[in-house]
């Protein structure tokens, strides 16, 4: 099938070095993947062309990169998911990462945050003597976030850390869950602490982007709403992210639809006003456009409050 | 050009799960340690081993015996007994040791750690987390890395092992890849755990930095290589790019049916069936291929029966692969598999401890140097090795090199190496870098060397065509003098370490066929069609081969030790 590679080079030791398009046209079988395109370039038109790649299987997270804009493993992504019937692929480096040199990027920052969860397990006092018993089902839902294998895809597509590369990101917060709810760790209350700090969990704003990335189907966005809840129910200090979440909560069961104003300041907190302050602006314009809700006394239930508390009561029940 | 040195009391090249596991074990023995790997730690092949990790544990009534016992016969009796019998015994602490740092192991009913069915035992001795129970233990020993705070020098490319003034083994010259300098190492101790060589295949199932850098590395540095000619062929790989089915789907039940629906192992080894070793079931696809029973040159592996739900559950990761790679539905159609290149069970010559010589001088090698893993061969796997025992391989040996290193570093004082000693391995590279082309490229020789060692020396051989391959890889030696890149700059050449890479696995290839072309009977993975029997009297002993730059390497043999086990016709 006829393809056209268009592949994103940069090279730093060059005496202008800018990023620029390098057009390859290859002929591909549409099973083939992009990775098997790459290295076809390497092996038979120019052996410069600079990426890391070693598994060809999935499995060692080496060869994450963008594909028509959104970041994959290469050595899974076959030419005919992303180009059906032939034609043009770009092909481009990750991400929220500085650039190294052709497809390759400095894979520093990424590890950065992950050895700031202290990736490991912290079990209380000395081990047993045999294993540590546990239930299987205790243990099993694990293997879906062991599965992760680092490549870096989530992070280079995180919307967060692209406006604030101090995010812990969707990577290092899927390790944390994995310590989070092992069981045999010991330091849960401590790793929530940490993580219910600014650039942690609750900076998360749930684009689902992660999860559409993920080649392992490791779901990190996921991870980090059930960290949100372990938190919550380990009752570390409430913060925006949390208050917002029970406000929310709460307003619904006793209403069946939202009261913004009232969620922006029980969330914010009615002594912080310097932020509630800067919301006045945008109430104004909201109240001027007749776009504010009615708030407090003048917010209504809605007819089929029974319905919503009734939901309310089974959800609870079961969980 | 001088270059920075930097000095350790013990240095560990290779971050796979050998590699890991010994920098961990000499950490905790209080000496300084560091570790250089080539890429990141986690991206190592050790992640491909899916299925498990073996291990007699005695106290749910298994017995290291028969682990040991099936391991030797498994080898069809080339296996060190000493070895094995070290490996079975210690299995059991170190598997714990390992769920104490993390590893979230399958659990049966009780919470305990459960077990699966592999090939070549009786009993059902394989702990494993889903189908990547290797993944599962590198990430946890890279987080045992982090938390000991152990340096990792990562993607950092080892070029060449130094010698101090007594010829000892002083450390290694490497190449920082992201900024193409060097540096070099001081050691006291040096542990090589740089993985296989499965690149000297074409096709392989082994990733593509396995190309055998560790071996080549000892081997020209005066270390013998042992045991090379036994190369492993795992019966259950993909058509195409060799991509690896786990044993552990014929572990929990898969057929293995031939072109009429038969299931044709039966004929082969009718007690053990589809989890014979794997010698014996890539031998008897083969044969059925030959003979006109294959379909589209492989046979059909059938996980239909195992139902859907169980093969999401423990056969997950081939499940994604055979839909991703293969465009195949386990759960609806059988899957065409075909024997492929796996596993090298030679390599450099170690001791149970690691150590690449000999305190008592029976036969010479390399002080100051240690090996463990694929790269190593303490023989344990003599000339097949058991499915899941290569996990325990690195574990177990992997954790008593490093013991070993960090003892024998405290009797040491650090190398005195000039900054010059890099010298040498600079003016390679630069020459590299500066050569005109000629036609000649990397992949070129590589996809030469690969086919040719597929063809001649995979499941069956004869001497024609092992003479055949020597002829041919003779030839790419030297036109390896002609390939030039054209990447001229220094920030991460990818096409230096590919030259460089190329040579190593060359030397390789030299060492497979020259031990091959000395074996003369059929042993294990060596199945010669010229010498259709094993024969003990002759060949129950160990070749090694030491690297001479100008000729063919010098041979040496060692006998086989043989601790309880005779060696006995061998019947699955």
């Amino acid at each position: 099938m006829h393809t056209i590679l268009r592949v994103r080079r940069f090279n730093p030791e060059s005496p202008n070095p800018a990023p620029y398009d390098q057009e390859y046209v290859l002929d591909l079988e549409p099973s083939e993947t992009v990775l098997d395109g790459l290295l076809k370039i390497r092996e038979t038109v120019d052996d410069s062309l600079t990426l890391r790649c070693s598994c060809r299987g999935a499995i060692c997270g080496s060869c994450g990169m963008r594909i028509n804009g959104h970041a994959m493993l290469a050595c899974k992504t076959k030419i005919v998911t992303v180009a059906p019937h032939g034609g043009l692929i770009r092909v481009e480096p990750m991400s929220n990462m500085p650039v190294i040199k052709d497809l390759v990027t400095d894979m520093e920052p990424f590890w950065q945050k992950i050895r700031q969860v202290e990736p490991w397990l912290q079990p209380e006092g000395p081990p047993p003597e045999t294993e540590y018993v546990v239930p299987q089902a205790a243990m099993q839902h694990l293997t879906g976030v062991m599965a992760c294998i680092m490549c870096g895809v989530c992070v280079s597509d995180c919307t967060v850390w692209e406006v604030d590369s101090t995010f812990l990101g969707p990577a290092a917060l899927a390790k944390a869950y994995r310590f989070v709810a092992d069981p045999r760790d010991a330091a849960t209350m401590r790793r929530l602490l940490a993580l219910n700090q600014p650039t942690g969990m609750w900076d998360c704003t749930r684009c689902m982007e992660c999860v559409e990335v993920c080649p392992k189907h490791v779901a990190p966005m996921d991870r980090i709403m059930a960290l949100r809840a372990k938190g919550m129910s380990a009752r570390v200090p409430s913060t925006c992210g949390s208050r917002h979440a029970e406000v929310f909560t709460d307003i619904i069961r006793q209403k069946g639809r939202l009261d913004e104003p009232l969620l922006a300041v029980k969330t914010l907190g009615l002594r912080n006003w310097g932020r509630l302050l800067s919301m006045l602006p945008l109430a104004i314009q909201s109240f001027i456009h007749r776009k504010l809700p009615p708030s407090g006394p003048l917010h209504r239930a809605i007819p089929g409050i029974r319905s919503i508390r009734r939901i309310f009561a089974r959800v609870e029940k079961r969980s | 050009m001088a270059t920075e040195i930097k000095t350790y009391d013990v240095v560990i090249i290779g971050a796979g799960l050998a590699g890991l596991r010994a920098a961990l074990a000499a950490h905790e023995e209080g000496v300084s340690v560091a570790v250089l790997t080539k890429v990141y730690p986690v991206r190592s092949h050790s992640n491909a081993a899916q299925g498990g990790i073996n291990a007699a544990l005695t106290d749910r009534g298994d017995s290291w015996e028969e682990h040991a016992f099936e391991t030797v016969k498994g080898g069809d009796y080339l296996s060190d007994q000493d070895a094995v019998e070290i490996l079975a015994q210690e299995a059991g602490r170190d598997i714990i040791a390992l769920e104490h740092m993390g590893v979230i192991f399958s659990r049966n009913e009780e919470g305990r750690l459960g077990t699966r069915r592999f090939g070549g035992q009786q009993r059902a001795r394989t702990f494993f987390v889903s189908d990547f129970t290797g993944q599962a233990m590198l990430h946890v020993l890279y987080e045992q890395i982090l938390r000991a705070k152990i340096p990792v020098y990562d993607e950092w490319f080892v070029t060449s092992l130094v010698h101090d003034e007594d010829g000892a083994c002083a450390g290694a010259v490497a190449m920082d890849i992201k900024t193409g300098r060097l540096g070099t190492f001081a050691a006291k101790a040096t542990i090589m755990a740089t993985g296989g060589l499965g690149r000297v295949y074409e096709p392989s199932t082994n990733a593509l930095i396995c190309t055998g850098d560790g071996m080549a590395l000892a081997y020209r540095a005066g270390a013998p290589l042992m045991d090379m000619e036994m190369v492993q062929y795992h019966p259950t790989t993909l058509k195409g790019k060799g991509l690896l089915i786990t044993e552990a789907a014929r572990g929990e039940g898969a057929y293995l049916l031939n072109s009429e629906g038969e299931r044709f192992m039966a004929r082969y080894a009718p007690t053990m069936m589809e989890l014979a070793s794997r010698d014996v079931v890539s031998r008897a696809e083969q044969t059925e291929i030959l003979e006109g029973r294959g379909v589209n040159g492989c046979v059909l592996l059938d996980c239909r029966h195992l139902g859907k739900a169980f093969i999401l559950d423990r056969l997950r990761q081939i499940y994604e692969e055979a839909k991703t790679f293969a465009n195949i539905d386990l759960t609806e159609e059988p899957i065409p598999v075909r024997p492929g290149m796996h596993y090298q069970m030679g390599g450099i010559k170690a001791d149970v401890d690691g150590r690449c010589w000999d305190p008592e001088g029976q036969w010479k090698g390399l002080v100051g140097l240690f090996a463990a893993g694929e790269t190593a061969c303490v023989s344990l796997h003599g000339g097949n090795r058991l499915g899941a025992n290569s996990l325990l391989d690195t574990i177990v040996f992997g954790r008593r090199a490093g013991q070993c290193a960090a003892e024998f570093a405290r009797t040491r004082l650090a190398p005195r190496l000039s900054p010059a000693m890099a010298e040498q391995d600079h003016r390679l590279i630069q020459s590299i870098i500066a050569r005109e082309g000629t036609g000649e490229t990397v992949a070129g020789l590589r996809y030469t060397m690969g086919t040719t060692m597929n063809r001649y020396l995979s499941v069956f051989r004869d001497e024609e065509g092992i003479e055949t391959a020597r002829r041919v890889i003779h030839e790419l030696k030297e036109r390896w003098n002609g390939v030039a890149i054209k990447d001229k700059g220094r920030i991460f050449n990818t096409g230096v370490i590919a030259v460089l890479e190329l040579s190593m696995m060359l030397d390789c290839a030299e060492a497979i066929i020259h031990s091959a072309s000395i074996r003369k009977e059929s042993r294990g993975a060596h199945f010669r069609t010229d010498y259709l029997e094993r024969d003990d009297e002759g060949w129950l002993k160990h070749i090694l081969l030491y690297y001479r730059p100008d000729g063919p390497p010098e041979v040496a043999y060692l006998p086989v030790r043989i601790t309880r086990w005779q060696p006995q016709a061998r019947v699955y």
